[in-house]
């Protein structure tokens, strides 16, 4: 298939403004008459509230307005963004209010503030009194579902939010039968989105209507959340979305926009704005969920791998959020990569008093991977055989078919992949070099792979909205649901409308800004889903744009619709590629026409009802400080298989990121907290090690394109998928450099210097 | 309140400000430029990164009180009626993502290249390593930052060659 946009290099459509500061986000707003929201926050993991005096705070010169749980709606409800669901049993769990009268993890939500300004609103924060009931806490997931421990939430006396699993197969005759059976444990720590713009949000009141202008990946969602959180009418409540600093996941959260929302309620319906610290952002809105996986797997004499049971604990901290549907997409999206006989996932996710973990960028899938793909190299070293050669034997093929949830691989990229990356990297060549290696500094060389979703299907119907309205220029707005949070899903967006109307990308104006009043119905950004989901809505409604302006085309020359076309804006007549007129005397005639005169508008909705897999590998190369414990990663390859790639500098641009993140995981990124009290320990960008670009090495991004007769344009996912690999590949790279497994993330100086300690190394 | 005049992009302001206000907010909410971002409020993260008398800082860690007699540039005083080199470069490695981190990157670049045009890939780094960045891996950023090297030469060359300097 040949494009004319489609696959082109073509420039942001939001670069010039953001490049000169000229994009708007939510703070860059101002509305006259607005107040400051703050909220005070528990210090401690576990405590009833026995009495709270607001009374001071409220005399306060400049504090107009001071909340605690008594004055809001006694409703629970539930922060995930995940699309609604018609069946009670399938919503998320309801377990929050937008204030409490316990809190359950440190940076708790207590009271707010609402005052004439910062200063004012923070010294307001001090004077509030509350009579705490300190009570004991847990912050492990093992010991939450001991007997006797601490109960978090009264519904769930264990501690345990779901233990629902999956299978097919028989594991147990598996075992029983099998040549070898290997054991592992693998685990990863808590780690933060880090996005640059903190939560903010501010709201205000429009007749009886509340607005909220708020940095969120999902402003319809926002909306009902929002409206549940309240108990108001869905429709009482707008949400518009601006350009937002980076969400990851974090922001497919409804954190604040209760609050502002609350806010407003409580003053009139006077702008009220609340933006979080950087301090509160690291223990008030969500983490990823740091998980501890038991694995054992079966595997046959000639090195076929038969069964593979796991039990996994996913530390969810203080409240649901999206709780057990993150180890739930890990145990589906691990699975259509390598051929298992039989398959066992036992599941737990645990509440603990630790701020909440949530939607991460990978959803799971990148502790999975850990877990998994570090096994792998772990069994490849017992049976003494290529790990490389180990998983080529062990891949499925295009064709397969899940077992449980019945989605067929179409494309299966995997083999060219890993075939471009070892040949990158040199691995035949290197691996001879790095042989034997004993002085203070060793180098190693390590691969990962991993399988990713596109979109949410069979789990939820994906479902998308766009409407392209043309202008008398002929040039179109194109409104959509689905956001831009800075993955470049606009410029996508607008190549792929410009490709299907045939008109040059400049000709498509896209709006950027979500409002939930005018945008077409979309779920929005998370799930990867939207160059695959939104990308069919794009395709459909510019296909109905096109056939209107041809019908004209045709009225006014006789000629069939079928002889006629789009190319770069004008109107042509096929086969004798011969020009009949510019596409805006086709549009000028749509307004302005005598007798038949109606505008070029599509409005259309799409449920796309399948699932392209999208699979990668990671090579890694390191060098290891053997006496200070320092790895260095030397050159870090991420070769994709996402189907064709829309645009190589935007695709290339969500590699490097996502690499780079999950670097973060692997070496340096971990959120603590003191074991005595369950505070945050380095809740600030300081000391929590986010990769800066000295620890950043070259990190190279290649595609092997085969397109996916499912995606509108053979497109498959890119989006989270890079954060998925680079993890296990480094560690397994270390492990060849040292012959030390670490099976715990970060391997940061530190630890890796106990470890070989322990190892004996030192 | 105190009475301060500062320079920000060439324009003389006199204010009367409160003594703890920062010249993040005095650039934002005083003179409403909101090209310059808060991502921590505590000098970590570079995003509200201006250039004071040739040198960068972090906005949020200056007082505005101090600041009087100074001469600041905010992401608004770079480029004009044409982009700058900078944003051009930016702009067409693909070094922008969300954006939010981009002025104080642009502002760090500016500071390094005026002073120093054939800074070294090392010197590039070290001039950005105090601006983070979630999105982009650096890559392209460190990409752009070249690419602003050789426009920056290309157009001071062609400034010599019409005799202006």
């Amino acid at each position: 298939m040949s494009y004319r946009v489609i696959g082109k290099e073509v420039k942001r459509v939001d670069a010039v403004n953001k490049v000169t500061g000229k994009a708007k986000f939510t703070d860059d707003f101002f509305e006259r008459d607005m107040l400051i929201g703050k909220v005070l926050r528990s210090p401690y993991a576990h405590a009833k509230i026995k009495n709270i005096n607001v009374d001071k705070a409220k005399a306060l010169e400049g504090v107009v307005e001071v909340l605690t749980y008594k004055d809001l709606p006694n409703i629970k409800y539930a922060t995930a963004g995940h699309p609604y669901s018609l069946d009670p049993k399938h919503r998320d769990v309801a377990d929050r209010t937008i204030l409490t009268d316990k809190a359950r993890h440190v940076g708790d939500s207590i009271a707010i503030v609402i005052a004439k300004d910062e200063l004012i609103a923070e010294k307001a924060l001090k004077l509030i009194e509350v009579d705490y009931e300190v009570l004991p806490f847990v912050l492990d997931p093992e010991k939450a579902m001991e007997p006797g421990a601490p109960i978090i939430h009264d519904d769930r006396p264990n501690n345990v939010i779901s233990s629902v699993g999956q299978e097919f197969g028989n594991v147990d005759e598996d075992f029983k039968n099998a040549d070898y059976v290997f054991t592992g444990e693998y685990e990863t720590s808590v780690v933060q989105h880090c996005h640059l713009e903190n939560h903010t949000a501010y709201a205000y009141m429009e007749n009886d209507r509340i607005v909220i202008v708020s940095s969120t990946q999902i402003p319809h969602i926002a909306r009902r959340i929002v409206a549940e959180a309240l108990g108001l009418p869905w429709g009482k409540v707008r949400v518009i979305k601006p350009y937002i600093g980076g969400g990851f996941g974090n922001k497919q959260e409804v954190i604040v926009e209760p609050m502002v929302a609350a806010m407003t309620l409580a003053v009139n319906g006077r702008p009220v704005r609340y933006t979080m610290t950087r301090e509160e952002s690291f223990i008030a809105t969500r983490t990823r969920h740091a998980m501890k996986f038991y694995m054992k797997t079966a595997v046959t004499k000639d090195h076929k791998l038969q069964a593979i049971h796991i039990k996994a604990i996913s530390n969810n901290g203080a409240y649901a959020s999206h709780g057990h549907s993150i180890i739930m997409s890990a145990i589906s999206k691990f699975r259509p990569l390598y051929n298992f006989k039989s398959f066992k996932a036992e599941p737990k996710t645990v509440y603990t008093n630790l701020p909440s973990a949530g939607a991460m960028r990978g959803y799971g899938v990148p502790q999975i991977f850990f877990a998994l793909e570090s096994h792998l190299d772990d069994i490849a070293k017992k049976l003494n055989i290529d790990p490389i050669e180990f998983r080529m034997n062990n891949v499925i093929q295009a064709g397969h078919v899940d077992p449980i949830s019945k989605l067929t691989v179409r494309t299966f990229g995997i083999p060219e992949c890993i075939k471009k990356g070892k040949e990158l990297i040199k691995w035949d060549e290197k691996q001879e070099l790095y042989k034997n290696q004993t002085g203070e500094k060793r180098r190693g060389l390590g691969m990962a792979c991993f399988s990713y979703f596109s979109g949410t299907y069979p789990v939820c119907l994906e479902v998308a909205g766009c409407r392209i309205a043309m202008n008398q220029d002929g040039s179109v707005q194109l409104m959509l649901g689905a956001t831009e949070i800075g993955q470049g899903a606009d410029t996508v967006f607008t190549q792929m409308a410009a490709e299907a109307i045939g008109i040059p990308v400049d000709m498509v104006h896209i709006i950027s800004t979500q409002d939930t009043d005018v945008a077409p119905f979309d779920t929005g950004a998370y799930a990867s889903r939207q160059t695959y989901i939104t990308g069919a809505a794009v395709k459909q409604a510019a296909i109905e744009v096109k056939k209107q302006v041809l019908e004209i085309a045709s009225r006014k020359t006789g000629l069939k619709v079928e002889n006629l076309d789009i190319v770069d804006g004008k109107i042509i007549e096929v086969g004798l590629n011969r020009l009949i007129c510019d596409i805006s005397e086709i549009a000028l005639e749509a307004f302005y026409d005598r007798i038949d005169s109606k505008p070029i508008t599509s409005d259309t909705s799409v449920n796309v009802r399948t699932n392209a897999i999208a699979y990668g590998v990671s090579f890694a190369e390191v060098e290891v400080d053997m006496l200070t414990g320092q790895i260095e990663v030397l050159h870090l390859i991420n070769v994709h298989d996402s189907g064709t790639i829309i645009n190589p500098i935007l695709a290339e641009g969500q590699v490097h990121g996502g690499v780079s993140m999950s670097l973060g995981a692997a070496l340096s990124e971990r959120l603590m907290f003191d074991e005595r009290t369950g505070a945050p320990l380095n809740n600030n960008l300081l000391d929590y090690k986010l990769q800066t670009i000295m620890d950043t090495p070259n990190i190279e991004a290649h595609f092997v394109e085969l397109p996916d007769p499912t995606g509108a344009f053979g497109q498959k996912s890119l989006g989270e998928n890079p954060t998925i690999s680079p993890a296990p590949a480094v560690r397994n790279a270390v492990l060849d450099a040292t012959g030390v497994a670490f099976n715990k993330i970060p391997m940061n100086p530190q630890s890796v210097f106990e470890k070989f300690k322990e190892e004996g190394l030192l | 309140m105190v009475e301060v005049t500062i320079t920000v992009n060439g324009t003389s302001y006199t204010r009367k400000i409160h003594p703890l206000m920062r010249l993040l907010d005095f650039l934002r909410d005083e003179l409403k430029l909101k090209g310059t971002k808060e991502g921590c409020g505590e000098g970590e993260c570079g995003a509200c990164t201006v250039i004071m008398d040739g040198r960068t800082i972090n906005s949020c860690l200056v007082l505005a009180a101090s600041c009087d007699g100074k001469e600041i540039i905010t992401i608004e005083g770079v480029g004009g009626a044409e982009l700058h080199p900078i944003q051009r470069a930016f702009l067409e490695v693909g070094a922008v993502q969300c954006g939010y981190c981009i002025p104080g990157m642009v502002l760090s670049t500016k500071a390094l290249l005026d002073k120093n045009l054939d800074a070294t890939e090392e010197e590039i780094k070290e001039a950005i390593s105090g601006n983070l960045c979630r999105c982009t891996g650096y890559q392209k950023i460190v990409e752009g930052v070249k690419l602003a090297q050789t426009k920056m030469k290309e157009s001071r060359g062609e400034a010599c060659e019409c005799g202006r300097s």
